[in-house]
């Protein structure tokens, strides 16, 4: 197994793919925040009035409720990206896989962006 | 499954030929809850969209009959997904932390995680079918 590995390559430890530790990082710690944030955002939500629009327009308003769905929206679709893609390395492959872990990026990124413009809107 | 293999040695987890057991079961559940709340994030993002823009008009039609029937059941399975995933990604986190490996215990939380991501979903829907919304 090792034979082959040059020194310096054992050194560096970063196996045949070179990168994914930063993924593995960063799903546990986006995990770590949702593990605090999803309950609270889910709790705030459902006392809020929704999903009639003007109490949850309202809420999605409010200085506390802005940040709380912003901070919690910005953990979710991280986390949900990162999950996604793996599901989609483990499951996919070729021309479908590349296509959809773009999907995956650009959606999460999309509606991140969309959805703060909306919560800033709200806030005015 | 019902007769002894002639070869003692382990089957391969081949899905088709693998006895269902609680972690395996826990372990798909956290994949499909995963992919569900994908889907619940993608519409709640939108939602938030919607409201900013004053077009909720155009998922009126959500909140009436059958649709409105179908949303408040996808909203209660969403809970449970969330209930579970945050349940099973909290193992996940102490299994990271190498706590949690033994095998019958790891049965039993399996067990325990299904069935208690039940608790918290009832909480949350108890003010919404008991009338009691605050």
């Amino acid at each position: 197994m090792t034979g082959l590995r040059t020194p310096m390559s054992r050194v560096r430890g970063l196996g045949a793919a070179k990168s994914g530790t930063g993924h593995f990082i960063a799903q546990r710690v986006s995990a770590l925040a949702l593990l605090v944030l999803l309950p609270l955002f889910a709790i705030c939500l459902a006392r809020s009035g929704a999903p009639d629009a003007d109490a949850a327009r309202a809420f999605f308003g409010s200085p506390g409720g802005a940040v709380l769905t912003l901070l919690t929206l910005t953990a979710v679709l991280y986390h949900m990206r990162l999950g996604a893609q793996v599901v989609i390395e483990d499951y996919l492959s070729g021309g479908l896989k590349t296509a959809l872990l773009v999907v995956n990026t650009l959606l999460a990124a999309g509606l991140w962006l969309a959805a703060a413009w909306s919560l800033l809107i709200l806030s005015l | 499954m019902a007769s002894k293999p002639a070869d003692p040695r382990p089957l391969s987890p081949h899905v088709s030929v693998w006895r269902w057991h609680a972690t395996m079961a826990s372990s798909i559940l956290h994949r499909l809850t995963g992919i569900a709340l994908y889907l619940g994030a993608v519409a709640l993002s939108v939602w938030i969209i919607l409201l900013a823009a004053g077009e909720e008009a155009k998922i009126a039609f959500l909140f009436e009959g059958f649709w409105n029937c179908a949303l408040m059941a996808a909203m209660i399975g969403l809970t449970y997904a969330a209930s579970y995933h945050w349940l099973n990604g909290l193992r996940h986190l102490l299994w990271d932390a190498g706590i949690g490996f033994s095998p019958k215990g790891s049965n039993l939380r399996s067990w325990l995680i299904i069935s208690g991501a039940l608790a918290p979903t009832a909480l949350i829907w108890a003010p919404t079918f008991l009338g009691g919304a605050s």
